[in-house]
C-alpha cells in the first residue's frame, strides 16, 4: 500500500503527519522522503543510518582527439548542454538531462559517458520504521530522477508512506503517482485554500483517491471546509491551532512520542484511508 | 540601476509571501514579481488587475503517429525516461521533451509539438506593477517560467523607471529556486526556529553561496523556540550573514491574510508589524544589497 502525504502550500504539516502516522502504526511501515530539495523526515525519525549511496547519472564528455566538430550532438541536445565551436567542444553538465541523444548520434565515437553525482540516498531504521530519504545535491536540478530512485526502494507488503514536496509540478507528480491514496494537508487560510485547490486539480488529473487534513484548525476562516463539502472531499482529520504542537515540532520531537495517547487518532486516520482504498477497489 | 531582492526559505510555509507582501506595502518605486509559479499566492494579498496575459510554451512532447509507426521499437529502446509504452503511445507525464526518439525514428513518425505549460501575467496591483504566472497542473519547466517572469519584471521595471524588484521565491533549492536567484542582487532567507527550518536554511545558504549571490536572514516566530533561534544566529555569524530581524510568533498574520491585507496594513503598530518594518529598513541598508552586479 502506498499513501502519499502532499500539499500545495508548503509548511502545512506534511512531515508532521508523515512522522506521526508512521510512529503510530508501529509495524510494517516505511517512510520515503521524496522532498529531496528540503528533506526533513529524518530530523524527527532520527534513524540509525544503514546505508548511503550516491545518486549518479551519466553526462557526456567529448574527446577532442576524435571529435570532428560536426555539431550533431549539439543539434540533438534540446537542453543546450553542448556547444561545439570551430575547434573546441564544451559540455555544460548542469544542463544535461541524461537523455543519451548525444551518445547515440555521434558517428565518431567521440563522446564518453562520465558519472555525475546528483545527490544521495540514505536508508535507515528508526525503531521498526524503515526510512529512505533522497537529498538533492546543491545546485542540481534533476529532482524527479532522484525521487524515482527513492521510490524504487518501496516494498510490496508494507505500508509505504511518501512525504512529498510542496507544489503541483513535476517533483510532486513524480512523488505521488501510483499512490493508493493521497492525503492533502492544508490550513484554513486563503493561501491554504488556494493551494489546496491546485493540489486537488493535480490528484484529479492523476485520478488518485484523496482526502484532506486541516492543520491549525480554529484559526483563519471556514472556507476550506466549505470547499471540501462542495467538492465532496472527505476531511479526514483536523489538528487544532495549538502553540504547544508547534513547540514540540520545533525541537524535532514527534508529537505522539510525547503524547502516546494521540496514537489512536493517527491509527483512526489510517483506518479511514484503508477503508477509502478498499471502497475504491470494490467499485 | 535596477536591484532585485529575492525572498527564499528552503522550507515552505515560513512566511515568504506574507513578508514579500509587507515589503510591497512599504517600498516605493518597485515592481512585484511572484516567482513561486507552482503555488503562487502573492496575488491573494496584492489584488492584481491583469493587463496582459501571455501563454507560456515550456517545451515539446513526443507524439507517435500510429499511421506512420511500424512498431520497430527504436523509440522504446532510446527513451531514457520509459515514456513510450508497449502499444507505442507516449505518456506525456513521463516524456522529458528530449526529442531523441523524434530524431532517431527511421519512419519520421514522431511529432514534437510544443506544449502550453501555463500563462504569465503583467498586472497592476494595489502595490504597483506586478508580474506573476500560473504553471499548469502537473507541468514541467517551472524553472523556465520563473526565468520568463523575472525577465519580464525587469522589463516592466525599466519601462516604469522603477529601481527595485521584490521577488517572492519558491520553496526548496531545486530548479525553480535556482532560476529565481540568477543575477539577483541579494537573497533574503526567512526561516523559523525549528529543526527543519534550520536544516533547510542551511541548504538555501549553500545554494546562494554556490551561485555567489549575497544572502541575508530573518527569523519568523522566533520566540517559539529561543534555543533554535540562537542556533540560527550562530549559523549566521559563522557564515558572516546579517540577521536583519526577528518576528514574534503571532496569529495576527493569519488574521491579516483572512482580511486580504498585509500585517503592516492590518495592524501597523503590532510587534509583528514593527519587526517587519525593521527588517525592511535593515535589508535596504545591508551590504548585501550593495552588490552591483549587472541586471
Amino acid at each position: 500500500m502506498i499513501i502519499s502525504i502532499a500539499s500545495g502550500k508548503g509548511g502545512t504539516g506534511k512531515t508532521f503527519i508523515t512522522t506521526n502516522l508512521a510512529r503510530s502504526l508501529e509495524s510494517n511501515v516505511a517512510v520515503y522522503d521524496c522532498d529531496v530539495e528540503a528533506p526533513n523526515s529524518h530530523l524527527f525519525l532520527r534513524p540509525d543510518v544503514l546505508g548511503k549511496t550516491s545518486f549518479v547519472t551519466t553526462v557526456p564528455a567529448i574527446d577532442l582527439e576524435k571529435c570532428t566538430f560536426c555539431k550533431k550532438c549539439m543539434e540533438i541536445c534540446r537542453f543546450n548542454a553542448i556547444a561545439i565551436l570551430k575547434e573546441n567542444a564544451l559540455v555544460f553538465p548542469e544542463l544535461c538531462h541524461s537523455c543519451g541523444g548525444c551518445f547515440r548520434i555521434c558517428e565518431d565515437r567521440a563522446i564518453n559517458e562520465v558519472d555525475r553525482i546528483l545527490g544521495d540516498i540514505e536508508t535507515g531504521k528508526a525503531g521498526s520504521i524503515d526510512l529512505v530519504h533522497g537529498r538533492l545535491g546543491v545546485g542540481q536540478v534533476m529532482a524527479p530522477r532522484l525521487i524515482e530512485q527513492v521510490k524504487s526502494r518501496m516494498k510490496e507488503d508494507v505500508v509505504n508512506i511518501i512525504d512529498a514536496p510542496p507544489g503541483t509540478s513535476c517533483p510532486v507528480i513524480t512523488s505521488i503517482k501510483n499512490s493508493d491514496f493521497v492525503v492533502l494537508v492544508t490550513e484554513p487560510t486563503p493561501f491554504g485554500l488556494h493551494d489546496l485547490k491546485l493540489a486537488v486539480e493535480g490528484v484529479r488529473a492523476l485520478n488518485l483517491p484523496h482526502g484532506i487534513i486541516v492543520n491549525r484548525a480554529g484559526k483563519g476562516d471556514d472556507q476550506v471546509s466549505a470547499y471540501a463539502r462542495k467538492e465532496n472531499i472527505d476531511i479526514l482529520m483536523e489538528i487544532p491551532f495549538d502553540r504547544s504542537i508547534a513547540e514540540t515540532y520545533s525541537n524535532g520531537e514527534i508529537y505522539v512520542d510525547i503524547h502516546p495517547e494521540m496514537k489512536k487518532v493517527f491509527k483512526a486516520l489510517f483506518d479511514k484511508i484503508q477503508e477509502q482504498i478498499h471502497h475504491r477497489r470494490c467499485n | 540601476m535596477i536591484k532585485e531582492i529575492v525572498i527564499l526559505s528552503g522550507k515552505g510555509g515560513t512566511g515568504k509571501t506574507s513578508l514579500t507582501a509587507c515589503f510591497a506595502a512599504m517600498a516605493e518605486n518597485k515592481v512585484l514579481c511572484d516567482a513561486d509559479v507552482d503555488a503562487a499566492d502573492l496575488h491573494l494579498l496584492s489584488a492584481p488587475r491583469i493587463k496582459e496575459t501571455t501563454e507560456f510554451k515550456g517545451g515539446n512532447k513526443a507524439v507517435i503517429q500510429s499511421d506512420k509507426c511500424t512498431q520497430c521499437g527504436i523509440c522504446l529502446e532510446v527513451c531514457q525516461f520509459n515514456a513510450v509504452d508497449e502499444d507505442f503511445q507516449v505518456n506525456a507525464l513521463d516524456c522529458e521533451g528530449c526529442g531523441v526518439c523524434v530524431d532517431l525514428c527511421p519512419e519520421q513518425a514522431i511529432k514534437f509539438p510544443s506544449v502550453v505549460c501555463g500563462q504569465w501575467f503583467v498586472s497592476e496591483s494595489r502595490f504597483g506593477p506586478m508580474v506573476h504566472a500560473r504553471l499548469g497542473i502537473a507541468q514541467e519547466n517551472s524553472g523556465k517560467l520563473v526565468t520568463q517572469v523575472r525577465q519580464e519584471a525587469r522589463n516592466v521595471c525599466r519601462e516604469s523607471q522603477h529601481d527595485l524588484i521584490i521577488t517572492d521565491g519558491p520553496p526548496g533549492i531545486g530548479c525553480p529556486v535556482i532560476a529565481s536567484i540568477g543575477q539577483a542582487t541579494a537573497v533574503l532567507a526567512i526561516t523559523e526556529p525549528t529543526v527543519s527550518g534550520i536544516h533547510d536554511l542551511d541548504r538555501v545558504l549553500a545554494l546562494t553561496d554556490h551561485f555567489n549571490v549575497p544572502a541575508m536572514i530573518c527569523i519568523n516566530k522566533f520566540d517559539l523556540n529561543l534555543e533554535q533561534t540562537a542556533a540560527i544566529e550562530q549559523l549566521a555569524e559563522q557564515k558572516k550573514i546579517s540577521v536583519l530581524g526577528k518576528i514574534p510568533f503571532d496569529p495576527i498574520f493569519i488574521d491579516a491574510m483572512v482580511a486580504g491585507q498585509t500585517v503592516v496594513e492590518y495592524e501597523q503598530h503590532s510587534k509583528a508589524s514593527l519587526a517587519v518594518q525593521q527588517i525592511w529598513q535593515n535589508a535596504m541598508a545591508d551590504r548585501a544589497m550593495e552588490n552591483t552586479r549587472l541586471m
